[in-house]
């Protein structure tokens, strides 16, 4: 790890300001990709400025027909919290699944999605249930956030404050894990919203989350596990490397989706 | 934990008494490595190649060394001016044309070029860990970066780059062991022939500690003490002393203190250590170094990587007639310690297996190529045998549609001892007792059923066996000698009786998580007949114990532990006739009894303690014909190996739709000779089961082809195994003692990871048989089960 210089402000206001005027600033949410970046001397930031300490960051709420969940929310929160339990299960499992017990303690819902990693989980919930992140500066459809691998729409100095999850009628999320690093090397998140139509968002297969047309058609017609395995997820596009092949990628597109389908059928 | 009921003695040999050493690991209190510090210390940091293959055409240091707190840097040039040597092989195998192996110079910081990526290139010294990484970056190498080769079954053929020039088709050596016309003989008469193509996948240790060292010189007594993570640290201090650094043996103290696992990558003498030794003397500093887990995959020894051909004979009723087998070994950029035995020494001779096959023949090519040294990792040679043999012997059950257990029945040695075709002579075994016990444990006979009820789940179940054998306890020294090895291999103890008969055991055997502490001081505690209390073991210091080899290839009791016997006789002895003047008896007429000294037949009789205590305060005491003093040491040399063997059965489910092969029974039934504590053997066992089914399921070291770089490099590619990956074992242990070491004992450390990966993948063929999968590569990967039923079905 290189010298930086640490910063832990009180406020979003102050968090933001920071932020505008240190160059090679970052903004340090749960540190659960940042951190160890940075021990590897991967990642050189001049200057860290830690959200921990902005308390109006964190929490859990029904706001309307949706979950406001704080962008400072620990995953283990999520995935223990009653409210996220009754209102989108398929949210506290996602959560529940991250990484282990000790970066589940730690890591932070906004940092998960601003990061983008293309084997998170994260994403996949936020693109698959049609949220809307809630920034410093604006709202963002989860439509237009997501831009490829560790890209989002995010500007320099904007921070994710919380995301806003709508109600689905049913979901699931179902992950094939890395055997190494138990990242997702697919994870499929399917929800049905109440007028039917279905989002399919898949993690772990390429360069960032995406969602599948050709699954969400099939299953907005019929939401059945017959209907994932009408379709043929193409290879195309796929990562390929030591673990997986692109066209077993597909494959297990296919068959965590539709275990999805299985478990939003409960 | 319960005391044995066959010992007088709570904590005596047969009880699993809780580890003496884990108060002080599961409280924080261990002292390893990196825990020493000392005023004024300095750190160490190795800039290392970012090239497989490369000539170095200069290095610049100067900004370097103006980096904020940097005491010196060195390289390659600077130790050939110091005429440091190169790091030593420890066994010359000879080639089957009578010449001797190539040995490549192996420098401990690159001379001219650069052989793998993570080659040592220059150590900065400074005042801090992190002004050393610093001013490492500021290093500048210019690479002329050649092209390299590590893929082992296809880097002896032409047009491959030569990793040493002085080994133009990377052949160190050509070994031929066993009788080749015999088995040619055999083959051409066989009923039938089972052949098999086997990767045997490379390996990386990965011990919870990294490697770690601190290097002193004291220019008061012009003498070295070297910190280090090592299992053996007389021989690392031999080797370092007498082949690479040139000091006198007296004058360097190597202290291996705790340390967390080696599993044989801390066997060897590291390129690491002897720089900061070298360089402690010439910057007159202390020096530490640790390695960061990234140093760890591209600098600890890796192990296995094999590319056999194998082939079995036998007739028509399925008796094995003869076996062929042809390996390429990869040996790594350079000759590690014991690098060259391994394939060779430890593996051809386990050909036999437990079987009457009375013809073998093995050739084995030693091959460079430009990945990490490749050496001993728990098993050594071992696992890679048991692998051909029993994957062979499930292989030919099935084509000739003989039961699993039925055609290993058919084949084992009953009657011993017995002279193998390939060297050893089996000395005791029961191998149908074990393989009785892990069927009935097993329930085999319910195995149909569970396959219905799996299969009614969507999951393929399949059952595997594995009746391994090994040889541990290495070994009698002219036998090992007359095989090439360039060291003994006995082993010393002593016994230090203090004046109130509490004991000091001096081992050369060393602990890296086996428990010595707790074992050796019940073998002490029951012979004596004090309390298990009253004896601590000391180990790990060249300047305490006596020239001993340390701790590999499940030797510590069988070897270690015998001469502990033989000075605890040596103490009884003399115990005796100390007695006898005190009792004023002949000193036949006393015998030794439950830590008592009795004349025979009478009630008279003196405690331990009494004997101890007028051994030092001798005025009572026969003066005129023995020394004060109660204090022996014995060296023991084995007189064979000892053969622990065993039976697995291993049951997995195979989820056809995504590959998921998930170990869901393991029983195994070991036989280790006597047993000195059960609890320990378990752990033992339980830990090289993980390690076996880690190799069959998940581990694997993975270099581009092309650029030759490690891209399973850390724990984000390399699948190490956690506790969900292994189901709560079942074993068992049944007993046929060693005939020829004094406790009876054979060894259990490596069992588990030489027993389980023919096992596992047997079972996951098994799971797949109807879907026509004949074979399946290690490790089983869900992608590459699902690969294999892919190819099965088109």
């Amino acid at each position: 790890m290189y010298a930086f210089q640490y910063h832990r402000p009180g406020s979003l206001k102050e968090a933001a300001a920071l932020l505008g005027k240190l160059g090679d600033g970052k903004a340090l949410a749960g540190g659960q990709t940042l951190i160890a970046t940075m021990k590897l001397r991967l990642a050189q930031p001049s200057d860290l400025v830690d959200l921990g300490a902005i308390t109006e960051l964190r929490g859990i709420k029904v706001e309307g027909d949706a979950l406001m969940i704080g962008a400072l929310t620990r995953h283990a929160e999520v995935a223990a919290s009653a409210e996220v339990k009754k209102r989108i299960p398929a949210l506290a499992v996602l959560a529940g699944g991250i990484g282990d017990r000790q970066v589940r303690a730690v890591g932070t819902l906004g940092g998960s999605v601003a990061n983008n990693d293309p084997a998170a989980d994260y994403p996949a919930g936020v693109l698959g249930l049609g949220a809307t992140v809630i920034t410093t500066q604006r709202k963002i459809v989860a439509d237009d956030f997501f831009d490829g691998m560790y890209e989002t729409a995010l500007k320099p100095g904007e921070l994710i404050t919380a995301i806003s999850f709508p109600l689905p009628k049913r979901a699931a999320y179902a992950k094939f894990p890395n055997p190494a690093s138990r990242f997702a090397m697919i994870g499929v998140f399917v929800s049905q919203v109440a007028n039917g139509s279905v989002r399919v968002a898949v993690t772990g297969a390429g360069g960032g989350v995406f969602r599948d047309a050709a699954l969400e058609k099939a299953l907005t017609a019929n939401f059945t596990p017959e209907a994932v395995t009408s379709v043929k997820v193409s290879a195309s596009g796929l990562s390929s490397d030591m673990h997986a092949s692109a066209e077993y990628r597909a494959h297990l597109i296919g068959v965590m989706a539709k275990r999805a389908v299985v478990a939003a059928l409960g | 934990m319960g005391a044995n009921p066959t010992s007088a003695f709570p904590n005596g040999i047969g009880a699993s008494s809780l580890r003496k050493e884990d108060q002080r690991f599961l409280t924080g209190a261990g002292n390893y490595t990196d825990d020493i510090n000392f005023p004024g210390q300095s750190y160490a940091y190795f800039l290392r190649s970012p090239h497989a293959h490369a000539k170095i055409k200069s290095i610049k240091t100067q900004a370097a060394s103006a980096a904020p707190g940097v005491v010196a840097i060195f390289t390659g040039a600077d130790l050939a001016e110091a005429k440091v040597g190169g790091l030593p092989c420890g066994w010359l195998i000879t080639d089957m044309s009578g010449q001797p192996m190539k040995e490549p110079p192996h420098p401990p910081l690159a001379q001219g070029k650069v052989h793998h990526v993570g080659d040592q290139v220059a150590v900065v010294i400074a005042e801090s860990y992190l002004q050393a990484k610093d001013a490492a970056e500021l290093i500048e190498v210019d690479y002329d970066v050649l092209a390299s080769v590590t893929d082992v079954a296809t880097a002896t053929q032409p047009g491959q780059p030569a990793v040493h020039d002085m080994a133009p088709n990377n052949v160190c050596y050509v070994w031929g062991h066993g009788d080749k016309a015999a088995v040619d003989k055999a083959f051409s008469a066989a009923a039938h022939v089972t052949t098999l193509e086997i990767r045997n996948n490379r390996l990386i240790p990965n011990a919870i500690e990294p490697r770690a060292a601190v290097a002193q010189y004291s220019r008061s007594e012009d003498a070295y003490t070297l910190y280090v993570a090592n299992q053996n640290p007389h021989v690392e201090r031999l080797l370092m002393t007498a082949f690479v650094l040139g000091l006198p043996e007296h004058k360097v103290r190597v202290i291996a203190p705790d340390v967390g696992g080696g599993f044989g990558s801390k066997i060897f003498l590291y390129a690491e250590e002897t720089v900061i030794t070298w360089a402690a003397k010439r910057v007159n500093r202390t020096i530490k170094w640790t390695a960061e887990r990234f140093e760890s995959f591209m600098s600890d020894a890796h192990g296995r990587d094999h590319a056999t051909k194998a082939e079995l004979a036998l007739d028509k009723d399925g008796h094995f007639l003869a076996m062929r087998v042809k390996t390429a070994a990869n040996l790594g950029a350079y000759l590690s310690t014991f690098a060259s035995s391994v394939p060779t020494i430890l593996y051809a001779t386990l050909l036999a297996g437990q079987y009457t096959t009375p013809a073998i023949y093995a050739e084995v090519t030693g091959v460079f190529t430009n990945t990490v040294p490749v050496d001993a990792y728990r098993g050594a040679g071992r696992p890679e045998a048991t692998f051909v043999v029993e994957r062979l012997v499930s292989k030919a059950a099935m084509e000739l549609g003989i039961a699993q257990d039925e055609i290993r029945r058919r084949n084992f040695i009953k009657t011993f001892p017995y002279a193998t075709p390939v060297g050893l002579t089996y000395d005791v075994g029961n191998y149908e007792a074990t393989l009785a016990a892990a069927t009935k444990i097993a329930d085999v006979a319910g195995f149909p059923a569970r396959r219905e009820e799996a299969k009614r789940r969507g999951k393929l179940r399949g059952i595997g066996y594995s009746c391994y054998i090994e040889a541990c306890g290495l070994a009698p020294s002219n036998i090992a000698g007359a095989l090439g090895a360039r060291a003994g291999l006995f082993e010393a103890g002593e016994i230090r009786v203090h004046p109130t008969g509490s004991v000091t055991v001096f081992t050369g055997s060393h602990s890296h998580g086996q428990g010595h502490e707790t074992t050796f001081a019940q073998v002490v505690a029951e012979r004596l007949g004090i309390p298990f209390e009253n004896v601590d073991v000391v180990h790990g210091d060249t300047g305490r114990i006596p020239f001993g080899m340390g701790t590999y290839g499940s030797r510590s009791l069988a070897v270690g532990g015998s001469a502990i016997m033989k000075a605890l006789d040596k103490i009884i002895a003399k115990g005796k006739k100390i007695a006898a003047h005190m009792l004023e008896a002949a000193d036949s007429d006393i015998v030794f009894e439950n830590g008592n000294f009795k004349v025979a037949g009478t009630d008279k009789q003196l405690a331990f303690g009494q004997v101890a205590f007028s051994a030092y305060v001798p005025h009572n005491y026969p003066l005129d014909k023995l020394e004060p003093g109660l204090n022996e040491t014995a060296f023991y040399d084995p007189t064979n190996f000892t053969y622990p063997a065993g039976s697995h059965i291993c049951e997995v489910e195979v989820d056809p739709e995504t590959g998921v092969t998930k170990v869901v029974s393991y029983v195994a039934s070991d036989d280790f000779g006597n047993i000195v504590n059960p609890m320990i053997v378990e752990g033992q066992v339980h830990g090289g089961l993980v390690q076996g089914i880690g190799q069959a399921l998940l581990e694997q070291a993975v270099y581009d082809p092309e650029s030759g770089q490690l891209l399973s490099g850390s724990y984000t590619d390399y699948a190490m195994p956690r506790a969900d990956d292994v189901p709560n074992f079942k074993v068992d242990t049944q007993v046929t003692p060693c005939t020829h070491n004094p406790l009876g004992v054979k060894g259990c450390g490596e069992a588990g990871a030489i027993g389980s990966p023919p096992a596992v993948i047997s079972a996951v063929i098994d799971a797949l048989k109807d879907l026509g999968v004949r074979d399946m590569a290690m490790p089983a990967t869900p992608y590459r089960v699902w690969q294999t039923i892919q190819n099965a079905r088109a």
